[in-house]
């Protein structure tokens, strides 16, 4: 028994003839404040022990932003006015996602391999269950989808990976301004013939920083100090703007 | 010019926030009112989360009407013995009023309530000012200017702890008064506004305050329950953002120092038409908002964690 287990962890990295190498063209991101969006560019190189396969590999390249938990209500028309009627929680979905890859969806990987390894959009968004009374639990997390695309916080890119001589890999991905902080996660996946042949992660950091974070931490942290200050802001502004009419007037 | 806002975490154009704060400044100066009713919607449309949008405008409207007021105050045009009176009814009804909040939360129709409560309220003081102004109106055409004060003996003045406020020239009772500030506390922190859009003719047609005094006295009773308002919103939603306040309080200040420039060379009639025509056509468009089927029919809402 113990002996069949040892060959089964050693069996997939028997198969990793073929490794990423990777490069990023930043780890971390730094939010301040005249913050307008990023883009990372996410480069690589793969590297054999054997000679290249006759069958050609694909690149798919994810960044996904932290899990959250959302909830999606869809609104109906009751006694004449639209209401929100049906909710269904979502239990974590990624708050930023993007995909891109080397050729149309349907050659890079099977369907079996993406349920395996969560790639797609909508397998990338976890979702346990919909309440007893709403039957299409299904078009709510299209909605999740189609929202978040119009938002460009989901992208499906096909074939923005350039892969040059089955060995040398590239493409960009743009993060929009309103990013929410967290580690946002990059995987690579090879895939051959539609199967995973190997997989490689890195994190990135998003971070608020210097004034950004010193005000985002006040406000969670000391919420009654933070509040008192935006007051003494707000009549200090408004008691100025009198004197100083006053004074251009007088 | 993009900046990246702390708490509302979008990144939004400068001179955008600063017009939105100098629009509603301006308004706030002239017709006495904080401008919430105007300010939260302009936010919900340049992007920024609604429940920041509401907790934050709370804040810039505490500033817009603090300049104002100072204003007002120099002109002595502000009943402060009244302003108390309607800030003990508005601070009890500000507390009742997010306990209500709180619960509509919880039944997840909190978004159509408060629709619902603006439609209603804006529509029936914008039509019931809109009316009584024109008919003012042209009384002054007419040159028939008739007596300018009723003596008024209704039940305002059958109830009892009858007081005087000079400033207004009244002797009423403060019960009156006190009903006034609670309603309008509690419309006030269910619908995220000041208030003053219900409170200016609230003190015109119930409590027949002098329009002069009106406002100066409702900016007193608004800033008070205003400053309340932020303090619960950042203590119990941490959505208080001061970056963006500030943006819109510069803008604000400013804009309000004008508005209160021509509130003073309008008549007060002409200033009523206007106050109503505004309050109408947000009415209008939020019912619209109500009828018309969206685009998008669905909605998200994302639970951050602290």
């Amino acid at each position: 028994m113990r002996v069949l287990l040892a060959l089964l962890l050693m069996l997939p990295i028997g198969l990793r003839a073929e490794e990423v190498v990777l490069g990023l063209s930043e780890d971390s991101i730094n939010i301040t404040t005249d913050f307008h969006g990023s883009s990372i560019l996410i480069f690589g190189a793969i590297e054999r022990e054997a000679p290249k396969p006759q069958d050609p590999m694909q690149v798919i390249i994810t960044v996904a932003g932290p899990n959250q938990p959302v909830t999606v209500r869809r609104k109906a028309r009751q006694f004449g006015i639209w209401m929100n009627t049906d909710y269904v929680d979502v239990d974590a979905a990624p708050s930023f996602y993007a995909i891109a890859t080397t050729a149309p969806w349907d050659q890079v990987i099977t369907d079996t391999e993406d349920v395996r390894n969560k790639i797609s959009i909508p397998r990338a968004i976890r979702s346990v269950g919909a309440p007893m009374t709403v039957q299409d639990s299904q078009s709510f997390s299209e909605a999740l989808i189609r929202v978040r695309g119009a938002n460009g916080l989901y992208s499906l890119n096909e074939g923005a990976v350039e892969f040059t001589r089955q060995t040398l890999f590239r493409t960009t991905v743009s993060l929009p301004a309103d990013l929410t902080e967290g580690d946002y996660m990059v995987r690579i996946f090879l895939t051959r013939g539609g199967q995973v042949v190997a997989d490689y992660e890195r994190q990135i950091d998003v971070r608020k920083v210097g004034l950004e974070r010193w005000v985002f931490n006040l406000s969670r942290q000391q919420p009654l100090i933070y509040a008192l200050l935006s007051l003494a802001l707000a009549v200090l502004a408004g008691w100025g703007a009198s004197e100083a009419f006053r004074r251009l007037r007088g | 010019m993009q900046l990246y806002l702390p708490v509302a975490e979008v990144s939004i154009n400068i001179f955008l926030l600063l017009g939105i704060g100098g629009l509603v400044g301006i308004l706030s100066g002239m017709f006495g009112v904080g401008g919430g009713f105007l300010i939260t919607p302009l936010l919900f449309f340049v992007g920024i989360p609604p429940a920041v949008a509401v907790a934050t405008s709370a804040n810039q409207i505490v500033a817009s009407s603090f300049s104002a007021l100072l204003a007002h105050l120099r002109r002595k045009t502000v009943d402060i013995p009244m302003g108390v009176v309607l800030l003990i009814g508005g601070l009890l009804g500000a507390g009742v009023g997010v306990f209500i909040f709180n619960w509509l939360k919880e039944l997840g129709q909190v978004d159509l309530l408060v629709r619902l409560c603006y439609v209603v309220f804006l529509g029936l003081i914008g039509g019931l000012m809109f009316v009584e102004s024109i008919r003012a109106l042209r009384r002054v055409q007419q040159g028939n200017t008739g007596p300018t004060r009723k003596r008024y003996r209704d039940w305002v003045h059958t109830m009892p702890f009858k007081m005087r406020f000079r400033t207004s020239g009244l002797y009423i009772s403060v019960i009156p008064p006190l009903l006034v500030g609670l309603l309008v506390g509690l419309l006030a922190a269910v619908m995220g506004v000041g208030g003053g859009f219900i409170m200016v003719p609230a003190m015109i047609y119930i409590l027949h305050m002098p329009t002069k005094v009106v406002i100066g006295t409702s900016l007193f009773q608004i800033i008070f329950v205003t400053a309340f308002t932020t303090i619960l919103h950042a203590v119990t939603n941490y959505t208080v953002d001061i970056a963006l306040a500030l943006l819109l309080l510069i803008g604000g200040v400013i804009g309000a120092q004008f508005g209160t420039q021509i509130g003073a060379k309008l008549k007060a009639e002409q200033l009523r038409v206007l106050l109503a025509l505004l309050v109408l056509l947000v009415c209008a468009k939020l019912a619209l908002e109500l009828v018309l089927e969206p685009s998008e029919i669905y909605a998200l809402s994302v639970h951050r964690g602290i």
